[in-house]
């Protein structure tokens, strides 16, 4: 009986407030936009009966889907999107890696502090760090304020709203979801397996290449998903660091329902964000599995 | 390998300078006399004190902390019974669905749950504010803690809870007198993740929030929009102080609760 009601309550929870309105989303991409309260037609009137039921069913259809495939401004938002999660994510493993690595070398007594080091940014507020790059990148930022002085170049750079911006803001915010899986998987690693490659006959660059990236595989392909999934719905760094031309399809829903006030289009685009993003989250549910089967 | 190769100390040094150049440059030119927030013109405090009497940043601040207690608590106690259900329940009905609602809020990006729990709030003709967010915040960093929580409950040793229930403990009593002590690290640290992501939490809050209810990071949003200013970096500075000093002390007490843990371990076993 206790066990029953202790499993109720955060399931009744997460039914109420995670499924069903994943649901209503569903129901309301496939509904017309209308001006009125809620700004979408059909609404279901349970007081019908079942004929009310037939009738709600009825008028749902697949036009702003259609709509979707038909106006290229989505799909170049939705390509635009995997191609900058692709592009920062190979960017964030390149800049982690070496500092991951470096922590996993260092003497035992300074790795908590490294580790504290790495983790305290990640407390701090996102859209701060984000904020933070808007300074530096201006026109008048600091960067080309140094580079002018130091003479490298003779007129500003423009960077912030642009796409390198918000690469630099992505690379920077998700930086510790690249650095603590590989750590994790570095420190474990048996430094004798590299010592026994190096009297094997391998340099100590090849060593690196045949046996720390190898083993060190599981974390860098968990780093890679945590940081490539919540990229692709990304918000808040292209609309502060990147300018018109970057599009990215978290920023396009946003628009389409604050700005546009149309609610089935932007239900439609999450629900197709949505799957977009069922792939590497299977991939990455695979990944964590196997990982925890070899752990235990 | 007791001393860090070249190659090492430059990857450490150049990879912490760029995580924490840019926000020392932020504290720096909070105090900036000038306007300007890019042309160094002293040393001041006055936007401290504009921000300090600005009443619209303050009350958001206060909703935001509001907002921050209520949801982690609640959040919480959801997610470490959670957490219970799904380590030492065995199989229930559902229980594939249960626990795929556990993990999917925390991929899911931010957009997709904001807009979801609005289109919720509006069916059930509910008015958006405090309550609202808060319900939001609760519904997405409950699976946080859950993780963080089940994690501890994994690894502990279940006969010790069993040794209590033998020794005439009620289910309720053991999981209060044995349980909960072994895994309250897990459980303070579930709290301190759900109240840190419901102060930072920009896009769930502007899908879930009202006219009646603004928070800090949508009211910063809004003004950061308009570009960097000196009231802005004074405010970043204070989250920035806030969340260090919280951190380290923090990290401190647990460190302190392992060695003292460690200490009661080494005495128990000296007098067995």
């Amino acid at each position: 009986m206790r066990r029953a009601v202790l499993i109720a309550i955060p399931y009744v929870w997460l039914l109420a407030l995670f499924l069903v309105p994943f649901f209503i989303v569903l129901k309301i991409s496939l509904s017309d936009t209308a001006l009125a309260i809620p700004p979408y037609t059909p609404t279901l009137d349970l007081s019908a009966g079942w004929a009310g039921i037939k009738e709600f069913f009825s008028e749902l259809d697949f036009e702003n889907y259609v709509w979707l495939t038909e106006d290229d401004l989505y799909w170049k938002a939705y390509l635009s999107s995997v191609k900058i999660a692709l592009i920062s994510t190979f960017f964030t493993l390149l800049v982690g890696y070496p500092i991951a690595y470096g922590m996993a070398r260092a003497p035992q007594e300074w790795r908590p502090t490294l580790m504290m080091l790495v983790i305290l940014p990640f407390w701090t507020s996102f859209l701060i760090r984000v904020y933070a790059w808007m300074g530096i990148l201006s026109n008048e930022g600091y960067l080309n304020q140094i580079l002018l002085w130091t003479g490298l170049i003779s007129t500003p750079l423009t960077i912030l709203n642009t796409s390198t911006a918000v690469y630099i803001g992505i690379v920077y915010t998700y930086l510790p979801f690249m650095i603590l899986p590989i750590y994790s998987a570095l420190e474990r690693l048996d430094g004798s397996l590299i010592e026994a490659a190096e009297d094997l006959g391998c340099s100590r660059l090849q060593a690196f290449w045949l046996v720390t990236i190898p083993l060190s595989k599981p974390g860098i392909i968990a780093g890679c998903f945590l940081v490539m999934i919540p990229v692709i719905g990304e918000f808040v760094i292209p609309s502060l660091l990147g300018g018109s031309g970057t599009l990215m399809i978290g920023k396009v829903l946003w628009e389409e329902f604050f700005s546009n006030r149309d609610w089935p289009v932007a239900s439609a685009v999450a629900i197709i964000l949505l799957l977009i993003l069922v792939v590497p989250i299977v991939l990455f549910q695979r990944n964590q599995q196997k990982q925890a089967e070899s752990d235990g | 390998m007791n001393r860090l190769s070249w190659f090492n100390t430059v990857s450490l040094t150049l990879g912490f300078a760029f995580l924490y150049i840019p926000m020392i440059i932020l504290i720096v030119f909070s105090f900036n006399e000038s306007k300007l927030v890019t042309v160094w013109a002293g040393f001041s405090t006055k936007w401290y004190g504009e921000l300090l009497q600005n009443e619209a940043f303050l009350d958001a601040a206060w909703v935001t902390v509001r907002v921050a207690v209520f949801s982690s608590t609640l959040a919480t106690i959801l997610g470490t019974a959670a957490a219970y259900v799904l380590v030492r329940s065995g199989r229930f009905f559902g229980r594939t669905l249960f626990s795929g609602m556990i993990y999917a809020p925390l991929v899911m990006p931010e957009v997709i749950t904001g807009l979801s729990l609005l289109l919720l709030f509006i069916g059930i003709g509910l008015d958006r504010g405090i309550l609202t967010i808060v319900l939001a915040h609760t519904t997405f960093s409950m699976c946080f803690v859950s993780v963080v929580v089940s994690s501890r409950l994994i690894t502990f040793d279940r006969s010790l809870e069993e040794a209590a229930l033998d020794l005439g403990c009620s289910p309720a009593q053991a999981f209060r007198l044995v349980t909960l002590p072994i895994i309250a690290p897990a459980v303070i640290s579930g709290w301190l993740l759900a109240f840190t992501l419901s102060l930072d939490d920009l896009v769930i809050a502007s899908f879930t929030s009202g006219p009646s209810a603004t928070t800090l990071p949508i009211k910063i949003f809004s003004a950061v929009r308009l570009g960097v200013s000196p009231e802005i970096n004074a405010l970043s500075t204070i989250m920035i102080a806030v969340v260090t000093v919280g951190v380290i002390t923090a990290s401190l007490v647990t460190k302190r609760a392992m060695v003292r843990q460690r200490q009661d371990e080494l005495a128990a076993a000296r007098t067995e």
